[in-house]
């Protein structure tokens, strides 16, 4: 047997089960997906069509495209308050403990929070900011407030909380990771250099850990716009995001070619968005040798 | 360890640990000032986990201020509740298939991206980690499209098929990452000595990629109890312990469910203690 139909064959043998799989149900679904936004919904039910009817709906309907971009700016600005809480304090771990048992304790305290269920972190922003609530009936018993507070439930700021929370440890991992790369020596060359801890943080630290953050916006950013759990507890009527409006269409809608286009336009937006976050990585990245 | 780099010009892995460490500097106030940052950051990080387990524990229907006494009574009411039993146990069910299907799929996956040069490689790649990279929410809509396309029946059966498919990525991405560093010359040396390849993968290949494995595994046992956007869509009318929580949430607050939370919580620190103790055993060498 020659040593290339060998070779073949060991392959063959090893991948053809897997292969199945990830044809057979990755593939065999997107491309399922990706035709039934094609179809026209004949209500209740759709028939098989080739129509570009639901991208136009998409496209023409206001209503999509404020959804979108509602979306878009709650992602972002939740990740932007996960990264500010998040940041210090992976700093602070990574720079100013020099014990090597209390790093890793609070390393391990960081990821402790990404174990708890995700439905369980909404819930219990709910239970918190509620206007009967844990916060609001603490303020009333100190006798703070002399009737509860109806502003800190159903509104953006409270699911940019929310959100920014369950975010967190994605967040804070990557950054981690880059962090805890750079070695100590630039940093005091930096120093030694005459450069004030300021600009040592500005020009050194921060910029080595460009990639990690990143990395960092990249992953949190996916998992906020894709969430529906914090708009339906902690956001309101009014606060629908994009997953919620696909969500209605896979339920009282009953409209699923509809709710097939907008994951299809979804899913375009986070490839061209990963692929543009592996890039801006690999040129952000400093070769530290 | 300053001095060490400028000698060699680079940085030197483990030196920190053999040199001295530097003098203590007096405590500046930068270091103050990220130290109370960072433990407002750490507040923030427990006060929901604080909220939720107090409150498992308090007397009132309510969660609110001032608390009321102590008790027990929410977990008895939680572990008596028999929807919430069954949801518990379709949520182990389905965690060990995912697990079983996760390693049946994953690993040889990872070997073929990892040792041969196929057409597709790169187009497999993509696919292989687009379950993890994007969110869940897309996979489970992908997956009900297809399993109503083939008139498949949603249920127990699906959710396995689903939580399987998202948790082969995680396996290939744990893997493929032990792969690039992998010294295959062991392997060699086994084929030399005459083993078969399966004897070779059985008693080489694997003790040495059993770390990655373990770790895997408990992320994946971790991920499936907790995972709700991918099984919402193709759960049909069984439900998971995080679909049934959700169901109960929709109804309304009550403590039962940061008692079920609470137990959650304990059982993922439980699993990653016990991942962490074997993952920190040194190996055996065989």
């Amino acid at each position: 047997m020659s040593r290339r139909l060998r070779t073949a064959l060991d392959f063959f043998a090893v991948f053809s089960l897997p292969a199945l799989w990830w044809g057979g149900i990755v593939l065999g679904s997107l491309g399922v997906m990706a035709s039934m936004s094609f179809w026209t919904q004949e209500f209740p039910t759709f028939r098989p069509d080739f129509q570009f009817g639901n991208y136009e709906e998409l496209l023409t309907n206001n209503q999509y495209v404020v959804v979108i971009a509602r979306s878009v700016r709650i992602a972002l600005m939740s990740c932007l308050f996960s990264f500010l809480i998040g940041f210090p304090l992976v700093y602070f771990i990574v720079f100013k403990v020099e014990s090597r048992a209390v790093k890793l304790l609070l390393y391990m305290g960081m990821l402790i929070p990404l174990w708890v269920s995700y439905v369980l972190r909404s819930y219990t922003w709910k239970t918190i900011l509620g206007t009967e609530g844990v916060l609001n009936s603490a303020l009333l018993w100190l006798g703070i407030v002399d009737e509860p507070v109806m502003f800190f439930l159903y509104n953006q700021y409270a699911m940019v909380i929310t959100i920014g929370y369950i975010c967190m440890p994605l967040m804070m991992l990557p950054i981690y990771s880059s962090l805890d790369k750079i070695p100590r020596s630039l940093i005091e060359a930096s120093r030694d250099l005459g450069a004030n801890s300021f600009h040592t943080f500005l020009n050194v630290t921060l910029r080595l850990a460009i990639p990690g953050i990143i990395a960092g916006w990249t992953l949190a950013f996916c998992l906020a716009v894709g969430d529906f759990v914090s708009p339906i507890l902690v956001g309101g009527p009014s606060a629908n995001m994009i997953a919620n409006v696909v969500l209605t269409q896979y339920g009282m809608a009953l409209n699923w070619p509809l709710g097939a286009a907008i994951t299809v336009v979804l899913l375009v937006i986070f490839v061209i968005l990963l692929s543009a976050s592996n890039q801006a990585e690999r040129v952000g990245k400093v070769n530290i040798e | 360890m300053a001095l060490v780099s400028t000698m060699t010009g680079v940085s030197v892995p483990g030196a920190r640990s053999i040199l001295p460490e530097r003098r203590k500097k007096p405590t500046s106030a930068t270091t103050s000032f990220v130290m109370i940052l960072a433990c407002c950051s750490l507040v923030f990080l427990y006060l929901p986990l604080i909220v939720l387990m107090v409150f498992s524990f308090n007397t009132n229907d309510l969660t609110v201020f001032p608390l009321t006494g102590f008790t027990f009574s929410w977990y008895e009411k939680a572990f008596q509740n028999a929807f919430m039993m069954e949801a518990l146990f379709n949520s182990i069910v389905v965690a060990f298939a995912a697990v079983i299907i996760a390693n049946a799929v994953g690993i040889p996956t990872a070997f073929a991206l990892m040792r041969w040069d196929f057409p597709g490689k790169v187009a497999l790649q993509r696919i292989v980690l687009m379950p993890i990279s994007l969110p869940a929410l897309t996979l489970g809509i992908c997956l009900l499209n297809y399993f109503t396309f083939w008139g498949v029946s949603l249920g127990l059966h699906t959710i396995m098929i689903g939580h399987g498919t998202l948790m082969s990525s995680i396996v290939v991405a744990n893997l493929f990452a032990r792969l690039t560093y992998f010294d295959r010359r062991i392997e060699e040396a086994s084929a030399d000595l005459g083993a078969t390849p399966l004897e070779t993968f059985w008693y080489v290949t694997l003790p040495n990629i059993r770390t990655t494995l373990i770790g895997s595994c408990m992320i994946i046992l971790i991920v499936s109890f907790d995972e709700l956007a991918l099984t919402y869509f193709i759960n049909g009318n069984t439900n998971t312990l995080p679909m049934y929580i959700w169901s109960m949430m929709r109804q309304g607050i009550t403590p039962e469910i940061n008692a079920i939370g609470s137990c959650v919580i304990f059982a993922s620190m439980l699993i990653v203690g016990v991942s962490i103790y074997i993952l920190s055993r040194k190996p055996e060498i065989r």
